[in-house]
């Protein structure tokens, strides 16, 4: 059978003068004109014939790929790497520079959540606004208007402005009616990031569902890689606007992350403005003070994490989740387990530091995330995928034993052993 | 079945009929939008639908006082208020769809970066709302001409339809050709409202087009001209119809149009990288 999506060849340049934030003003080109008009038809000729290279960027090059009807597709791939210009090329947000993409059936994406929401307008009125927006029928979207209030469970609050919803609320409404587009292409970027848990799997069910018993097929973006392995049998990995590997989900994402984890002491993240905070940096210390991102077995380390609060956040903690190699959870912990409640930030600048004992993992190389979200996972910020090594060094066992034990955890245990 | 919704997305794209198409598909989103501008502005605004009847009342008598009464102008035989209404109805219709429209694509940036539909969608949403606004005002000047005991002939009332067309494709062609010079050059956005405003100098709403003597037929290059002119011989039957005039403005609006998609078209590619 034919694939549904091909991709073939596919690149798209920015050029960074002309790009986003610079913005021309129609003074400055004219009064270019009037006072040096050679140079300026000499740029725009260069321009023309494509010798002006050192103002341009690449954001995808050469990507080609396909996927087959029925199948959902992971896009991997770290900040910066391509994935949402990929995306918004194949929904015709944006125009590729080169290549082409065939797209065979009707064409939805997800990008953002509430896309075209309007805060004055009440819940039963953004439905359908917001339904249009995605390209459903007027007739579509009645339809299904009594099932996309009863997953949104916002019954009661249907004739509120939206303005007035919690975020969770507000969240959840969005991302009902999105579930309830039903194209035979679901294009899906970083949504997820946002709404609770429950909600989340609820709604990742429901396109599980639709995918299995009515053949769709979905394009799915995200920093989650536990979202990615549960749903994607098949992912593509995307580096520096180049594709990497096509694979099995599971291999691709050993892939990701054994060339990208970063195993780096300080590690800064970049603002994500729809997140209500933002993490700006993580910083590995050993016992003595100083970043490091290997460390000894029978050294303390610590996580520094430095946070900004753009809003005021309520019923919020910070949490750190430790994995193994192969992505298990190994340890998942929060600042609520020993404050024993949950803490309130005002806007403003914070400086966490978690503190990890000694011989609490044993030798081996560890991911961990860093999350502020509330106890229902609505997230306020994340930082994922960074690293660290817990090296076979001034370990005591090592001595003993000459070498070391196997198994993840090395808490030394206490024995009380008497001769009786 | 999946065949006839295949998309093939290339590098460059031209105008083509599945441009028309595609607008026609997406036919529903324009009646949305134009429904979500004015459900906003009734609850935005204490006034609500009041606004629509307000401001060509209170222009009118503004410029009846000034115009009409200190300044003299001539009104071709026909009172001073009612002959400025016709032109004022027209006019702001016009204005209104026209600053509406420009500012319509970077007003709406946050959709455009993370949906796709037709960009055209949203400039003629913008106009489409303004037609409300006339019907409202439309009112106002039937209650004008049962005072002053105005007529109107049949061919008068039977062109009014092709009146709003002109003004609605005038409206829309200039409106498309300044959305997408907004989104390029972001300075625009400060010049059109002293553009607009000259505009209604260059227009026939409170002086007769006949003051312009022999370079009347340089007014006619203006479709406003030839729209609000017949308006006011249909209505007020200040002249008889001019069909030259009103030939001469319909090819000025179709030109405008034209150049109005093109340009649009040729930006449209790279709204969503610029703005």
């Amino acid at each position: 059978m034919e694939p549904i999506i091909e991709v073939k060849n596919l690149g798209k340049k920015y050029n960074i003068r002309s790009g986003r934030g610079g913005y021309v003003a129609l003074r400055d080109v004219l009064t270019n004109i009037i006072k040096s008009p050679f140079v300026f038809a000499k740029t725009k000729a260069k321009n023309a014939i494509g010798l002006n290279k050192k103002d341009e960027f690449w954001a995808l090059k050469n990507v080609s790929f396909e996927v087959q009807r029925g199948e959902v597709m992971g896009i991997i791939g770290g900040n910066g790497a391509g994935k949402s210009t990929l995306l918004k090329i194949l929904t015709g947000i944006t125009l590729p520079t080169e290549g082409e993409a065939i797209l065979r059936g009707h064409v939805s994406s997800l990008l953002e959540v509430g896309t075209g929401f309007h805060p004055e307008l009440t819940g039963r009125e953004n439905i359908f606004l917001n339904g249009a927006i995605l390209g459903m029928k007027k007739a579509d979207i009645e339809k299904r208007f009594d099932s996309i209030v009863e997953f949104a469970g916002i019954e009661r609050f249907l004739d509120t402005p939206v303005k007035q919803y919690s975020s969770g609320m507000y969240v959840r409404l969005a991302f009902s009616v999105a579930a309830h587009i039903e194209p035979d292409i679901l294009l899906v970027d970083e949504v997820l990031a946002v709404g609770d848990a429950e909600f989340q799997k609820k709604c990742l069910g429901k396109m599980n569902e639709v995918t299995k018993t009515e053949g769709r097929t979905i394009l799915f973006v995200s920093h989650n890689m536990a979202a990615i392995q549960s749903l994607c049998k098949r992912s593509v990995l995307i580096e520096k606007g180049q594709v990497v590997m096509v694979g099995n989900t599971s291999d691709v994402i050993d892939r990701y992350l054994s060339s990208s984890l970063k195993h780096e002491a300080i590690t800064e993240f970049a603002d994500r403005p729809n997140l209500p905070a933002t993490i700006n940096t993580v910083t590995l210390l050993n016992h003595a003070g100083d970043p490091r991102s290997e460390f000894s077995i029978s050294e303390p380390l610590s996580i520094q994490v430095e946070f900004t609060c753009k809003k005021k956040l309520t019923d919020t903690t910070l949490s750190l989740i430790i994995y193994s190699h192969d992505r298990d959870i190994l340890l998942y912990s929060s600042e609520a387990d020993t404050l024993e409640t949950l803490s309130e930030y005002e806007p403003g600048h914070y400086l966490s530091t978690i503190s990890i004992p000694p011989f609490l993992l044993n030798v081996g190389r560890y991911s961990f995330d860093i999350i502020l979200h509330t106890p229902n996972i609505f997230l306020a910020a994340e930082a994922r995928d960074m690293g660290f090594e817990i090296k076979n060094i001034d370990n005591p066992r090592s001595i003993i034993f000459q070498g070391n034990h196997p198994g993840r955890i090395a808490l030394p245990l206490v024995y009380k052993t008497k001769q009786q | 079945m999946a065949e006839t919704n295949t998309t093939i997305i290339q590098p460059k794209k031209t105008l083509s009929l599945s441009d028309a198409r595609e607008l026609w598909r997406y036919r529903e989103l324009i009646y949305f939008f134009s429904w979500k501008d004015i459900k906003v502005r009734y609850k935005q605004t204490f006034i609500g639908g009041l606004w629509a009847i307000f401001q060509p009342f209170i222009t009118m008598i503004v410029f009846t006082v000034f115009f009409g009464r200190l300044a003299g102008i001539p009104s071709d035989n026909v009172p001073y208020p009612i002959f400025v209404y016709v032109g004022l109805l027209f006019w702001q219709f016009f204005s209104s769809a026209l600053s509406d429209t420009s500012n319509t694509l970077v007003s709406n940036q946050a959709i455009i970066t993370k949906v796709y539909f037709p960009r055209l969608i949203l400039p003629l949403s913008a106009v489409v709302t303004k037609f409300l606004d006339f019907i409202i005002a439309a009112v106002i000047l039937a209650g004008m001409m049962i005072y002053y005991g105005y007529v109107p002939s049949i061919e008068g009332i039977l062109i009014l339809p092709i009146l709003l067309i002109i003004t609605f494709f005038a409206s829309t062609g200039l409106g498309l050709f300044l959305a997408a010079i907004n989104v390029k050059y972001r300075d625009v956005r400060y010049a059109l409202p002293f553009f607009i405003q000259i505009l209604l100098f260059v227009t026939p709403v409170i002086y007769p087009a006949s003051i312009a003597g022999k370079f009347s037929w340089l007014l006619a290059l203006n479709p406003m001209t030839g729209v609000i002119q017949t308006a006011r011989a249909g209505l007020l039957h200040t002249t008889p119809i001019n069909w030259t005039l009103l030939g001469l403005s319909s090819f000025a609006c179709v030109v405008m149009l034209i150049i109005g998609i093109i340009y649009f078209k040729i930006v449209e590619r790279y709204f969503a990288d610029i703005i």
